[in-house]
């Protein structure tokens, strides 16, 4: 018989066989319930927990007996900003508390349909606008590998609770960096899509010309998995490409082979390289380089790169995501969904409307709305929002000309590990730069995935590889190559390590 | 370039129907302004000649069949508003004068 600790420690193929071998759904979905009973309330990674509804759906997929073929009977958490029919949906913010939707998102509808168990709805930062999770409207979440640090963001809710053991995988939607840089402070694999290659179709809009979802996991097969479960076209969506999706867990099967001779590799200099290293620490820079060289022994060839126009990145996003933020935020008017405030008789819409937003929105999504009303005013558009989206052509254009030379490029991804709780929720620029090195892939659209490298300080060091559009089964293949060898050299699965230290700590208490 | 005064943010607040306090124009007026000075750095790109990106997929005029298809039912939608009445959403009053 296997415990329950041994169920939710499991890969989604090592859950594949024991559901092939006799486990129920219910008895995993059971397992997980149990687990964020009786963590979650200091870990804050869930929004909405649904046992009920879980067990309900365990039962209905036991009964029809499909459970071990493809995704069926593996459970899941999704991030609050996909919203899911009669399921609460908040987005981390006030303004959308108690609001049920009615209908299901795409990534949500394709996960119900593959057999899939949905435990609840991940913490996020109000909107995704942030990099700590410290923005939600509702609480902090907490990093597993140290609960005084932040487990990043804006899907800190999803890293939180994979890393801990409270969902085997879940969704989470990367506009800068959102699923990658909490996958790399929490030691887990977080995958951004090429743009436009899974469905934005009922998620609610940040920058709808960023936000992307896709997953996090805790190896690179199953974040390849869940990949290949959500992505490909969606004629709801009209930014989705109509494209087959690449192949992505043969691509990771093939990586884990370790053979990468002739693969081409370009290191950023703009990213951490020389002349480039403030903020960067030491710890992360080496963890990098060994990853490198890693790489580098299963035959990659590795050369620098330059791209100047990254390091206009950071400005260049903070015009353009605030500038769509303002726009996609005026749906929150008070009149369709969510909060009303001040209609009591004696206050005309225009009132209503402002008293409600005063009220609903927290403090960061209010400066960003007012930094994007700003760049997008007359008199002051060319000089920012205009100049901006320049920028963002020189940085594809960098992007073009370095896939003219290497088939990846790599980064660390981010600059440090997870920072301490509040250390950075009152300086907005000292947050932003913990975007770094994900914003680049995000404003040109291509794929990039974070895998774990190492330990710095005792805290998860992030591996960033980044692809040409459409080219996501490079990042699988060059990340399950890195996770293999380096799982071979330690003799155990990178997140094992949380386990053995969190089970070392707690005989210590004992 | 410009900066951010505590007058320019209750106009962009206003702007954006947010009804924010005076603690909050104090707060945001300093964070914004130092948000601006960072971000105003894209103006040191060389963009002579170089066409704005709007959107990183190249796409236009993006069609899909003009088939009828089903809508979500009224009442699932209105349940979700803070305020419905007849089948429709209940708004206050739009215009200042008393009718």
């Amino acid at each position: 018989m296997t415990s329950s600790s041994d169920i939710t420690a499991m890969t989604v193929p090592e859950l594949r066989a024991a559901l092939k071998d006799g486990a129920t759904v219910a008895g995993i979905t059971e397992a997980y319930l149990d687990r964020i009973a009786a963590d979650d309330e200091t870990l804050g990674s869930y929004l909405h927990v649904g046992p009920e509804a879980a067990l309900e759906r365990a039962a209905v997929i036991d009964a029809a007996g499909t459970a071990g073929t493809g995704l069926a009977g593996i459970p899941i958490a999704l991030k609050d900003v996909i919203v899911t029919r009669g399921i609460p949906t908040t987005s981390g913010s006030k303004i959308l508390e108690g609001w049920t939707p009615p209908y299901d998102a795409t990534v949500a509808a394709r996960l119900k349909d593959a057999g899939t168990v949905l435990l609840g709805k991940t913490n996020m930062d109000e909107f995704a606008m942030g990099s700590s999770t410290e923005n939600s409207a509702y609480r902090i979440t907490r990093n597993p590998w140290d609960p005084e640090r932040i487990p990043g963001g804006s899907s800190g809710g999803s890293s939180a609770a994979v890393a801990g053991g409270l969902a085997p995988w879940a969704i989470g939607t990367d506009t800068g960096g959102s699923i990658r840089q909490p996958a790399a402070l929490t030691g887990l694999v977080g995958h951004k899509p090429t743009y436009g290659s899974v469905s934005r179709y009922g998620l609610i809009a940040f920058s709808s010309s960023l936000d992307q979802a896709g997953p996090m996991a805790r190896t690179v097969l199953d974040a390849a998995l869940l990949h290949e479960a959500i992505g490909g076209h969606d004629p709801l969506d009209s930014t989705s490409i109509d494209a087959p999706l690449p192949v992505l867990a043969e691509a990771a099967r093939r990586g884990a082979g370790g053979d990468l001779s002739g693969l081409k590799v370009g290191v950023v200099r703009e990213l951490g390289g020389e002349g480039h290293t403030d903020g960067y620490e030491p710890g992360v820079l080496a963890r990098f380089a060994e990853a490198v060289a890693l790489l580098e022994s299963m035959g990659a060839e590795v050369r620098e790169v330059s791209a100047p126009a990254f390091d206009l990145a950071l400005s260049a996003y903070y015009l353009i995501a605030p500038s769509e933020a303002s726009s996609n935020l005026a749906r929150f008017d008070g009149v369709r969904f969510g909060l009303r405030v001040g209609d009591d008789g004696s206050h005309d819409l225009d009132e209503v409307m402002a008293l409600t937003r005063e009220q609903g929105f927290g403090p960061e999504v209010k400066r960003r709305i007012i930094l994007g009303t700003y760049a997008l005013s007359s008199g002051y558009y060319e000089a920012y929002y205009g100049q901006a989206q320049k920028v963002r052509t020189l940085i594809s254009r960098d992007f073009s000309a370095a896939y003219a030379d290497v088939d990846v490029l790599v980064s660390p991804t981010t600059p440090t590990v997870a920072f301490p709780l509040g250390a950075r929720v009152d300086d907005p620029i000292a947050m932003y730069a913990a975007d770094l090195c994900t914003l680049p892939a995000s404003l040109a659209g291509v794929p990039a995935i974070s895998v774990p490298c190492g330990l710095a300080d005792g805290l998860p060091v992030g591996f960033q590889i980044m692809a040409p559009a459409l080219a996501d089964d490079r990042c699988y293949r060059v990340a399950a190559a890195l996770e293999a060898a380096q799982d071979a050299a330690r003799g155990h699965r990178f997140l094992d390590q949380l386990a053995l230290r969190t089970a070392t700590s707690a005989e210590g208490a004992a | 370039m410009s900066t951010l005064s505590r007058k320019d943010v209750a106009h962009l607040a206003r702007l954006a129907r947010l009804a924010v306090t005076d603690e909050e124009l104090d707060l945001f007026a300093g964070q914004l302004a130092a948000v601006l000075d960072a971000v105003a750095q894209v103006g040191k790109a060389p963009t002579e000649d170089v066409p704005p990106t709007t959107h990183a997929v190249p796409m236009t005029n993006v069609m899909r069949p003009d088939a009828v298809r089903p809508s979500l039912p009224p009442e699932a939608v209105l349940a979700g508003a803070p305020a419905a009445e007849d089948g429709r959403f209940r708004v206050p009053r739009i215009l200042q004068e008393e009718a």
